[in-house]
């Protein structure tokens, strides 16, 4: 893999940042676009756009094709098949849509098992459902490294009430990347579903849904390198054939009068409206520009990354990392004695770099591991090690600057 | 160092050594002031009769900022009519919120040097509300 000619597909990693060269170090909150996605978005919209499923002419037959494609390549993308491919606007709705929908199914007695290290859109969609109908919502303790309290969850799952375990595959805080395989199987004995929030995951390794033997899984486009306004659900064709529709309206219907309505095949019964029909092709192409790299390629970059991070960083004075879990993917959260994440993220930035700073949507973990907030660097495909050199140098001089 | 320019002499030297932190005796009102956004919080407790601040306290977890905005502030309203430190506080949040181009008003006219400090903070945008956060909290406790 060729850093240089990666990078060079990236327009806007050249821009400058109060005069200095961008050191972008927050991939986990939103990645960057490679020229191909930015393109083929623009392409569509400049020569076959239209209207999907509805029209009969020329240019909506295109634009559906062209959105039914990508719809293909997410699906062979995860090894489900396409029918099970619900597009949504992101990570947070497809998880608002298993909740309302799947979470209907659910009666009084049951319980949603989540974990201690869920993101705000693994969590609140949950107790909402829990005040809705009446179940119970479990949450899966994490011990002091960072890792799931697989015990813990263990007992959790025994009383075999739980009918739906909902679990990030990777923190986007500690970078945990969670035993997927494991927390399946123990499920499944417990005899409960399982959803695994693979927002972070996806951007990292190769996703086989068939392989991991989970229900649901969901991811967002923005994070893969696609648009904003794109995400996907995928679940087991019967789960979402038993499931009532999320939202009514055109698309998602099969006949409709005012008496009553009946509903359209999965997926479209999950997709009312008009869709987020660029974003979905510059998804596909995030996609497939993704597998041409190869995720070999891009979790060995990775790993090189993070290992040379854990090298460098601790060694500034007053750095600590947060949470010591046992497989991480390339996420650092951090603080610094006598000086607050805001400050050295304000300061980072003024020298170009654009960290995360605050509870990143994660506040009960937060709250957890005895923090208000953490700085976060987060690393993508086009990081280099001489950026994470200039994050440990420039760290150095704000503590020097503070204390 | 680079781009520390929001950071005066002041604001750094307060939040390091805050002088108004803790609470006052015979307190007359406590506010909390949250930013949900960052997690900062800051507790104020002050005493004030007759329509006089006779003193400010401050808890605060926070940025150097947040920290030394609440301590300047303490330090500003102390011994102030009401009336007076509400006014303080909107001059405050028109001093940062205000591009420098419309700044009509020379802040020093208006506002007390330990206030002035913060005036940097106009090109940070993300940080205005860690110096707000306060004066909100502040503005809270006195018209409640």
């Amino acid at each position: 893999m060729n850093i240089a000619e990666i990078r060079a597909q990236f327009p806007i990693l050249s821009e400058k940042v109060h005069g200095k060269p961008l050191v972008f170090l927050d991939s986990a909150a939103s990645a960057q676009k490679p020229d191909v996605v930015i393109d083929a978005m623009a392409q569509m919209m400049r020569s076959q756009y239209a209207n999907i499923h509805r029209g009969l002419h020329w240019m909506s037959e295109r634009a559906t094709e062209a959105y039914e494609v990508s719809r293909n390549r997410v699906a062979s993308f995860l090894g489900g098949a396409r029918e099970e491919i619900v597009f949504t606007r992101n990570s947070t709705e497809a998880i608002n849509l298993v909740a309302y929908s799947y979470g209907s199914l659910l009666k009084p007695g049951q319980a949603v098992l989540i974990s201690e290290m869920e993101h705000h859109a693994n969590l609140v969609p949950w107790q909402m459902l829990r005040d809705r109908a009446g179940i119970e919502l479990r949450v899966a303790p994490i011990t002091d490294d960072g890792d799931l309290d697989l015990d813990a969850y263990g007992r959790l799952l025994s009383d075999g009430r739980v009918a739906l375990v909902a679990i990030t595959h990777m923190s986007n805080v500690l970078g945990t990347i969670t035993p997927a395989e494991r927390l399946v199987t123990m499920a499944h004995d417990a005899g409960a579903k399982i959803l695994l929030d693979g927002s972070q995951a996806v951007v990292h390794r190769k996703i086989d849904v068939q392989k991991l033997g989970v229900d649901f899984y969901v991811f967002t486009g923005h994070k893969l390198y696609g648009p904003t306004g794109i995400g996907v659900l995928w679940a087991r064709r019967e789960l979402l054939e038993a499931m009532p529709p999320f939202m009514g309206g055109g698309d998602m219907i099969s006949h409709v009068t005012f008496e009553r309505s009946t509903w359209a095949p999965i997926p479209a019964k999950f997709e009312a409206g008009t869709p987020a029909i660029v974003e979905a092709i510059g998804l596909g192409t995030a996609i497939d520009w993704v597998e041409n790299i190869g995720y070999e390629a891009i979790g060995a970059h990775e790993a090189a990354l993070t290992a040379h991070a854990l090298r460098v960083l601790p060694e500034v004075p007053g750095f600590s990392v947060v949470g010591k879990p046992k497989e991480r993917g390339g996420v650092i959260s951090f603080t610094m004695e006598d000086v607050h994440p805001h400050d050295i993220a304000t300061l980072l930035d003024r020298n170009g770099i654009a960290v995360r700073a605050g509870h990143h949507c994660a506040e009960p973990l937060m709250h957890r591991l005895g923090l208000t907030a953490t700085a976060r660097a987060s690393f993508g495909i086009y990081t280099t090690e001489e950026e994470i050199d200039t994050l440990a140098e420039t760290l150095r001089r704000i503590r020097q600057f503070f204390v | 160092m680079d781009g520390s320019s929001c950071y005066d002499a002041l604001i750094l030297s307060r939040s390091r050594k805050p002088e108004f932190s803790g609470s006052v005796e015979e307190e007359t009102a406590t506010v909390q002031g949250n930013n949900p956004v960052c997690g900062d919080r800051v507790t104020l407790s002050l005493r004030a009769t007759d329509g006089t601040i006779h003193a400010v306290r401050h808890q605060t977890r926070g940025c150097a900022i947040c920290m030394a905005s609440a301590d300047l502030m303490a330090e500003a309203v102390t011994g102030s009519s009401i009336t007076d430190a509400l006014e303080l506080g909107r001059r405050f949040a028109d001093m940062l919120e205000t591009p420098s181009s419309q700044n009509m008003i020379a802040d020093e006219d208006v506002l007390p040097v330990g206030l002035q400090a913060f005036r940097p903070l106009r090109t940070h945008r993300s940080r205005l509300r860690c110096a707000t956060l306060p004066w909100t909290a502040l503005g809270e406790a006195l018209t409640q």
